[in-house]
């Protein structure tokens, strides 16, 4: 019997998480974050799983051209805006998270999906020992109270892998803040049923473990 | 504040945490599961896994570890050692690693770094180097020497020339490995990582030598690294990372102190 088989015998649409699968980087340590709190979850390109999954998951590691590209070829990009528009909870992570924005400057300016109103930056420290990609543990400010918040102190800290920023258009998108590179950059985004980290909450440890037990929780309201 | 990394490093043998002085002498430490388990619950940032005997052996990775390592540890961690092309390295980070470790590959097909940065993304491509110091300047003009295989075989390369062509090549992130000071406890090799730390411009990763917590302080400020390896410092069980990360704290030094 095939795996995809039998994870579809086991798929019970009304608690499922769907993890969009758009070839962009490795979902493995999503999965079994999610799987390690309890929540049924499936890594899926498929627009009828996603679709009628209760909550959606929007990941993603690499360069936000490729990305786009991806989405368009595998005929993904209307079914994840009917996701974001449905109500349903969505969790973007990294480029998951910048995507959902208009435009990035990366890969000489690509235009994005534009869920959230504003753009995605790239860091460019004036000191030159700066390092870039902004790679490890970096603490969160939260700006904003929000359900995936709950239990989590202001403060703690998630671990990130990037070299673009999400910048929001609006100042009220802005959820949690983060230093790095001379910039404060939303490291948490979000808007009625939609929330976005910059960082791997499924790398993060216990807190960020929190964070997707908070998430798995949420109503989709704020 | 971007804090410093503590990466405690798991030499497996056999699924058995192994741990010697310049890969010599090797005793049994412990379960790999439960050793990564017991760092990451006690504070450390991320792990490191080499399988030490899969290259000699010319084997594949211990795979089976890997997927059992993903499932119990819900940090980053790496994974090198007999890491022989591609596919080993997606079947290593399909397993669940963040990033994979190559070393002497690197050196004998460094166009593997370009193709495993392409196809996985930079961040997961992590180059080991095993430098020894080599007083010929003209020959080596940082004063250090690539070793291979487990420090057996030199290479002729310039230490730092090596990490700026592998930086060009698309290397994420560059551990300095000191085969002077591997396995001495008497501190990391600070010039050596200073010079790879401010003359590259991905994260550099210091390896070799930590006795106490001070050469962690040491190296993470005068040797400017970004993260630091330890490894027989808490196999002992001489130190906790929690006790590590209080006199970083106390030294002024950047560290994740909730977890």
């Amino acid at each position: 019997m095939s795996e995809s088989f039998t994870e579809t015998l086991h798929i019970n649409r009304h608690r499922l998480i769907a993890i969009i699968d758009y070839k962009a980087g490795n979902l493995t340590s999503v999965r079994l974050a999610f799987e390690h709190i309890g929540a049924e979850c499936a890594i899926t390109s498929d627009p009828t799983v996603i679709a009628s999954a209760d909550r959606v998951v929007f990941p993603g590691v690499g360069a936000a051209g490729e990305a786009m590209r991806n989405l368009q070829r595998l005929g993904l990009v209307d079914v994840i805006r009917q996701a974001a528009q449905s109500g349903r909870p969505f969790l973007g992570i990294c480029l998951g998270t910048q995507i959902i924005l208009d435009h990035s400057q990366e890969d000489g300016g690509t235009k994005c999906l534009g869920l959230l109103p504003g753009e995605v930056r790239r860091f460019a420290p004036a000191d030159p020992e700066c390092k870039i990609p902004h790679m490890g543990w970096n603490a969160v400010r939260i700006v904003k109270p929000h359900p995936l918040f709950e239990g989590i102190e202001d403060g703690s800290e998630f671990y990130f892998v990037h070299s673009y920023y999400p910048a929001p258009s609006d100042e009220k998108y802005i959820l949690g803040e983060t230093d790095y590179a001379d910039v404060r950059f939303a490291s948490v985004i979000g808007h009625a049923n939609i929330v976005a980290t910059q960082f791997h909450p499924e790398r993060s440890g216990r807190i960020g473990l929190r964070m997707l037990a908070n998430f798995v929780r949420w109503d989709g309201k704020c | 504040m971007l804090t410093k990394r503590i990466i405690p490093c798991l030499d497996v043998r056999n699924r058995k945490v192994t741990k010697g002085v310049r890969f010599q002498g090797n005793v049994d430490l412990g379960d790999p599961i439960e050793m990564a388990i017991a760092y990451s619950e006690g504070g450390c940032d991320e792990l490191v896994f080499y399988d030490i005997t899969a290259s000699a052996e010319n084997r594949q990775i211990d795979i089976g570890m890997v997927r059992e390592v993903a499932r119990a540890i819900h940090i980053p961690f790496a994974v090198g050692g007999g890491i022989r092309d591609l596919d080993d390295m997606q079947e290593v980070l399909l397993a669940g690693a963040e990033k994979v470790s190559i070393n002497s590959l690197a050196v004998e097909n460094p166009s593997i770094i370009a193709e495993g940065a392409r196809v996985f993304g930079r961040q997961c491509i992590v180059l080991g180097m095993d430098p020894v110091a080599n007083p010929d300047r003209r020959r080596f003009p940082s004063g250090y020497e690539i070793t291979i295989r487990g420090f057996r075989q030199r290479t002729g390369l310039d230490a730092l020339e090596w990490a700026r062509r592998a930086e060009d090549l698309g290397v994420g992130e560059i551990v300095v490995n000191s085969v002077d000071t591997d396995g001495t406890r008497d501190g990391y090799e600070l010039n050596l990582t200073r010079l790879i730390a401010t003359n590259v411009g991905v994260p550099v990763v210091a390896s070799g030598g930590a006795g106490n917590p001070r050469h962690l302080v040491e190296v993470l400020t005068k040797g400017r690294a970004d993260a630091a390896i330890i490894a027989s410092i808490v196999h002992s069980g001489e130190y906790t990372i929690a006790q590590i990360k209080e006199e970083l704290a106390r030294a002024g030094v950047p560290v994740r102190k909730k977890w």
